[in-house]
């Protein structure tokens, strides 16, 4: 081989499919593969496997494209697919490229980037690239031994199909672009042509139905470009790998709000917990992750005083901030994936409890809120569990209450921590008694013995009884929550020997 | 017509809205009492409310109708 047919054959290699297929792109609101790379990376980087199926005339790099390169002067690789090759789907040669850069992030225990945009496996080469040892199930079982040992950050841009819908699943966070991105295990024609069913694509597995309902997609991006920074915003807040730790900003102080009006006296009253979190956290540093499905609880990363944070917050303007099964699986997820990447955690309990009622207790509220419970026991970074105003039951529990690690337990002067609130409790404990009663007597019976029972469960007496190791004002609780952080940042991080838990799923 | 539907079950607290009142997106329309909390329920829509399906006091579950509106072309 000549250098001229080298040059010949590598602009063939980098131009990827036919011009009509780059067209089709620039219509649908697509950018180019090598465009996104760019997007991403920094300048300069190295690809491996640009001569895959080269002897082919249609299959350009085989339909992927895998670099090493650096964000941010931070060592990453990615694989990326090219939609106008084959549609991006998979060949022998495209899985063997995905395994060997997953192989690469793991010798090198380096992040890994998952750019996805695939029709799926290649039917016709399908006994080359499915079924083997290293077919395309080694992806996922790749997947699985990197995940919580360095970040796996997945931006879908086009389709994810079949089997290929299992990259994003594994991944640590998704970002989905809207109208385009899409995820299933089976499309709207197979969906007809098997079950009967008739649905357009957008239903079965559109960008909005994953990141609003199905809680598979994280983050919903009106376009690539924005797509693009949100997996760069996110990666700032990741360590390299499970060893370190996430860099940390310059201090800035928070958003101007009025904390000392923000929480209603009344505990049945809702309030915006965000509101809160801003007036906490640097400005403009607060990253929510699932905006948009399951909204009674709010999880997110942000800094104090530059340290790396992640929050897990009741938000009792959704659903009163009650936990539900979706809410608990949201929150598991996160705190999982900040204590694999040794993330603090911040919870701000204003929690009525978990749901109850036939609806969520056959939908196995109690397996799901089990989730949670056991990745917040297993969490060992510094945990914090603030009560802002209420943590009744359960909620205790999932929110790191006292018996669950965490290296301490504040509340704010008003908060209230019990097995159920004054009114149910009353309720459970006299009900035989205010049925007794006659009507004009029994409002003041039951406003007496609920006094009776706030004085019982009130902060100062819990404070105590030890139950909680500090009381706090609200304009007080950043300045307490960074000094106690950096102080309880050598925390011993074992939790018990063995394999691992047998997972309450 | 699009029915804004209790996002959890409960009781109707109050009934904010009546036939024939106009409401933007985003507005409450009923407020649920549950779990000893106040629920907020928002349309999603604009448009005009045609029938509130409800009574105050009332037993609701997860996901039934609480008011019908007619969205706005």
């Amino acid at each position: 081989m000549t250098d001229e047919e080298l040059k010949a054959a590598r602009a063939r290699a980098l131009a990827g499919g036919p011009a009509r297929y780059h067209e089709r792109l620039a219509g649908a609101g697509k950018l180019d593969v090598r465009t996104r790379l760019d997007l991403l990376l920094d300048p300069g980087y190295t690809e491996d496997g640009l001569f895959a199926s080269a002897l082919a005339d249609d299959l350009a790099a085989d339909g992927v494209v895998t670099v090493s390169g650096a964000i941010g002067g931070r060592p990453v690789v990615v694989m990326a697919n090219d939609p106008t090759v084959k549609a991006g789907s998979w060949g022998a040669r495209t899985v063997e490229k995905i395994l060997r850069i997953q192989e690469q992030a793991m010798q090198l225990e380096c992040p890994i980037f998952y750019l996805v945009d695939s029709a799926g496996a290649r039917i016709t080469d399908q006994v080359q690239m499915f079924p083997g040892r290293r077919g395309a199930g080694r992806i996922f079982y790749n997947e699985v031994r990197l995940s919580g040992r360095v970040p796996q950050i997945c931006i879908l841009f086009g389709p994810s199909a079949a089997g290929g819908a299992y990259i994003p699943a594994f991944c640590d966070v998704v970002i989905m672009v809207e109208k385009n991105a899409s995820m299933y295990l089976g499309s709207p024609r197979m969906a007809e042509m098997v079950i009967g069913e008739k649905v357009s694509l957008e239903e079965m597995g559109g960008a909005r139905m994953h990141c609003t309902v199905s809680g598979t997609g994280d983050l919903l991006a009106p376009d690539e470009e924005t797509a693009i920074h949100w997996a760069q915003d996110y990666f700032a807040y990741m360590p390299d790998n499970w060893r370190t730790t996430p860099a940390r900003a310059a201090a800035v102080e928070p958003a101007p709000v009025d904390l000392e009006t923000l929480i209603p006296e009344n505990q049945n009253l809702p309030f915006d917990v965000k509101q809160l979190i801003e007036g906490l956290v640097d400005r403009d540093s607060f990253f929510e992750l699932k905006p948009l499905w399951a909204g009674e609880m709010v999880v997110g990363f942000a800094r104090l005083e530059g340290e790396a944070v992640g929050v897990v917050a009741n938000q009792s303007k959704v659903k009163g901030g009650v936990l539900f099964v979706d809410s608990s699986d949201k929150a598991a997820r996160f705190v999982t994936l900040c204590d694999a990447f040794n993330i603090p955690l911040l919870f701000l309990a204003d929690v009525p409890g978990f749901m109850i009622g036939t609806k969520v207790e056959r939908a196995g509220i109690i397996r799901h809120g089990a989730k949670l419970v056991a990745a917040v026991s297993e969490a060992t970074v510094p945990k914090i569990c603030v009560v802002v105003r209420k943590a009744y039951g359960a909620g205790l529990y999932a929110m790191a209450g006292p018996a669950f690690g965490s290296d301490a337990v504040l509340a704010l002067p008003g908060a209230q921590i019990a097995v159920m609130g004054p009114e149910a409790a009353v309720n459970a404990v006299h009900y035989n008694h205010i049925q007794e009663l006659g009507p004009a007597e029994r409002p003041a019976f039951v406003a007496a013995r609920q006094a009776e029972y706030r004085a019982d469960i009130d902060i100062l007496r819990l404070a105590a009884e030890l139950v909680v190791d500090e009381l706090v004002e609200v304009g007080r609780l950043r300045r307490e929550l960074s000094r106690r952080y950096a102080h309880y940042r050598t925390r011993e991080r074992r939790f018990s020997e063995r394999r691992h838990p047998v997972y309450p799923v | 017509m699009q029915a804004v539907q209790a996002s959890l079950a409960g009781t109707v607290f109050k009934v904010l809205v009546t036939p024939g009142q106009q409401i933007a997106a985003g507005q409450e329309v009923v407020r649920l009492e549950s779990m000893k909390m106040e629920i907020p329920v928002e349309s999603e829509v604009a448009g005009r409310v045609i029938e509130v399906v409800v009574q105050e006091g009332a037993f609701v579950n997860e996901g039934d109708p609480l008011v019908m509106v007619e969205m706005d072309a």
